[in-house]
């Protein structure tokens, strides 16, 4: 996977293993966002090119490229915040089981995909708040219900836009084990600021600033990065 | 705008509670001819459901329609014209008008389904207008005196609708079926995939669904029922006049469904027999009816925001949480 130049980032190479746990990194205003927008067609690249397993995706559009396989998720929680924590992943089953567009049929016809969908938010740990209101529920299951549901797709490849921000240490540390658990037969591609998380998940890290690539290696590697260090870590980490 | 809610359906103690009142209400529309003027009654069916069809696109997909006279008028001109010049049967012609409409919100919620919020509004509007203006010029609509004197007929060739009570029950009948083609739609597959897209856009496309045509296909089928309100008006009154096409008329539907409650399925209902009521009992008195309507809205906007409907739900959705 690789896309190159852009006008908010430019010149950026950037290619993904499969079946890795990819870091994106870098200050606040780095371009991080963006490269996930452009990545899953949110926004469009002036120049350069994206593929996926082989394939160019540059000119698709975001929905397509979620058919492939390629799923997001977004910096603000991303739920559906009146409907309940099962439906919530009834929505994302229903299109790859064919049961999206029947407008005549009634909603009792969606209790097939149950099963599936209390299997995935068990595996979430959110069982207990099945009937809940996405709404009612705090922040960190929030963001473990969005992964629920992202992981309704069986996608290749996930993007999460930063995990773990504003979570608590216990949230954390549930969400890094889900994170790990379900990358097992994945690639995944995350923007975070927790460079701990970072530390202990990810098999790469590339590190961004203003635009550009810095660095890309090990954690190890980089974190030795003097440059790296300059731009990122000697301000904001410890 | 509040559109961000939804009631029925989903509140089991509400369903119980709601199938009571709906029997209790079937009974009423039934009775009701023997003790209210028959023609006002089916004024209300009509606008009812006119309101219950825009109330789909806005309660249900978070979509603000100011073009749906088109829909409504336009299927009034074509069940007009089919019935009285082509001498169709009337339920056919009813349907043709729908399947008019429908066509028609194909096009014009192509156009405008690419944009949101007030943008959508203004195009639906523009495009109305158009249609509008083509229904002044064109020679079949009769201009300014509109298609008069449509012939109720015989519907299905047997019975005779010229008998007040029968053209109510038929009216009755198709507003029924209207109703629940509606309610069928919010309750499914489709339906919850629309919900999902009112709840977060961005998301429901990260999730793979082409948002759009899913807008579209509620556009449309919220068309063809505005139409199905429409034709079914031309058959009742038996005209068909440039009212019911102008931008007034898609305002008159946004004030019912706003009175009522948006996103709840009876308030339109409700909206459209407060202000067709109003506009009756008031159209005979010294009062000027719009200056009513207009008080009638702000005080509604100010204090109900939910609408007349609305506000009961919440009432009654809020009760058991206190108790427990």
């Amino acid at each position: 996977m690789e896309f190159r130049g852009f006008v908010a980032v430019k010149d950026v190479t950037l290619s993904v293993n499969e079946g890795t746990i990819h870091a994106l990194i870098g200050p606040n205003g780095a371009g991080k966002t963006t490269v996930f927008n452009l990545l899953t067609k949110f926004l469009t690249p002036t120049r350069g090119q994206i593929s996926f397993r082989g394939n160019d995706i540059t000119g698709l559009k975001p929905a397509e490229v979620a058919r492939l396989g390629l799923v997001r998720s977004f910096q603000i929680s991303a739920v559906f915040p009146h409907l309940s924590v099962l439906d919530n992943v009834r929505v994302a089953l229903q299109r790859p089981k064919g049961l999206a567009t029947q407008f005549w049929l009634p909603s009792s016809s969606l209790s097939s995909l149950d099963e599936r969908a209390l299997e995935l938010i068990d595996a979430v740990n959110l069982s207990a708040y099945a009937h809940l209101n996405a709404s009612e529920l705090s922040y960190g299951r929030k963001r473990a219900l969005e992964i629920a549901t992202t992981l309704a797709l069986d996608p290749a490849m996930l993007l999460l836009d930063e995990p773990m921000a504003g979570m608590g240490h216990e949230d954390i540390g549930r969400i890094a084990d889900l994170i790990r658990r379900v990358a097992k037969n994945r690639t995944v591609l995350m923007v975070e600021h927790n460079l701990n998380v970072v530390a202990d998940l990810c098999d790469r890290v590339t590190v961004l600033a203003r635009g550009e690539i810095l660095s890309d290696g090990s954690y190890v590697t980089v974190s030795a990065d003097p440059r790296v260090r300059e731009a990122y870590m000697g301000t904001e980490h410890e | 705008m509040a559109v961000g809610t939804q009631y029925l359906a989903e509140q089991p103690k509400l369903r119980t509670t709601s199938l009571v009142l709906g029997a209790v209400a079937l009974a009423g529309l039934l009775a009701a001819p023997f003790f209210l003027y028959p023609e006002f009654l089916m004024s209300i069916l009509c606008f009812a459901l006119f309101a219950c069809a825009f109330n789909l696109l806005i309660g249900y997909v978070g979509l603000l329609s100011f073009g749906h006279a088109a829909f409504f008028g336009g299927a009034a001109y074509y069940t007009a014209h089919a019935v009285k010049v082509w001498g169709w049967e009337p339920l056919t012609g009813i349907l043709f008008g729908a399947a008019g409409a429908a066509a028609m919100g194909l096009i014009i919620g192509f156009i405008a389904i690419r944009r949101q919020g007030i943008y959508f509004a203004m195009i639906t509007l523009a495009l109305s207008q158009m249609f509008a203006f083509i229904c002044l010029q064109v020679p079949f609509t009769h201009g300014e005196d509109g298609i008069q004197g449509v012939p109720r007929g015989h519907l299905l060739g047997i019975v005779d609708l010229s008998q007040p009570l029968a053209m109510y029950y038929v009216t009755l009948a198709i507003f029924l079926f209207g109703v629940f083609a509606i309610w069928r739609i919010v309750n499914s597959p489709f339906g919850n995939i629309l919900k999902a897209i009112r709840e977060n856009e961005r998301r429901a496309v990260s999730l793979g669904y082409r948002v759009d045509r899913y807008k579209l296909g509620a556009f449309v089928m919220s068309a063809a029922l505005a139409g199905l309100a429409g034709g079914t008006k031309a058959i009742v009154f038996q005209f068909a006049t440039l009212t019911d096409v102008q931008w007034q008329m898609s305002g008159e539907v946004i004030l019912m469904t706003l009175l009522g409650g948006i996103g709840t399925m009876i308030g339109p209902m409700v909206g459209a027999g407060l202000v067709i009521a109003l506009q009756n009992y008031l159209a005979s008195s010294q009062f000027p009816v719009t200056v009513l309507i207009g008080i009638i809205f702000v005080i509604c906007v100010l204090l109900f925001r939910r609408g007349i409907v609305g506000e009961i739900l919440e009432l009654m959705k809020r009760k058991p949480k206190g108790t427990i």
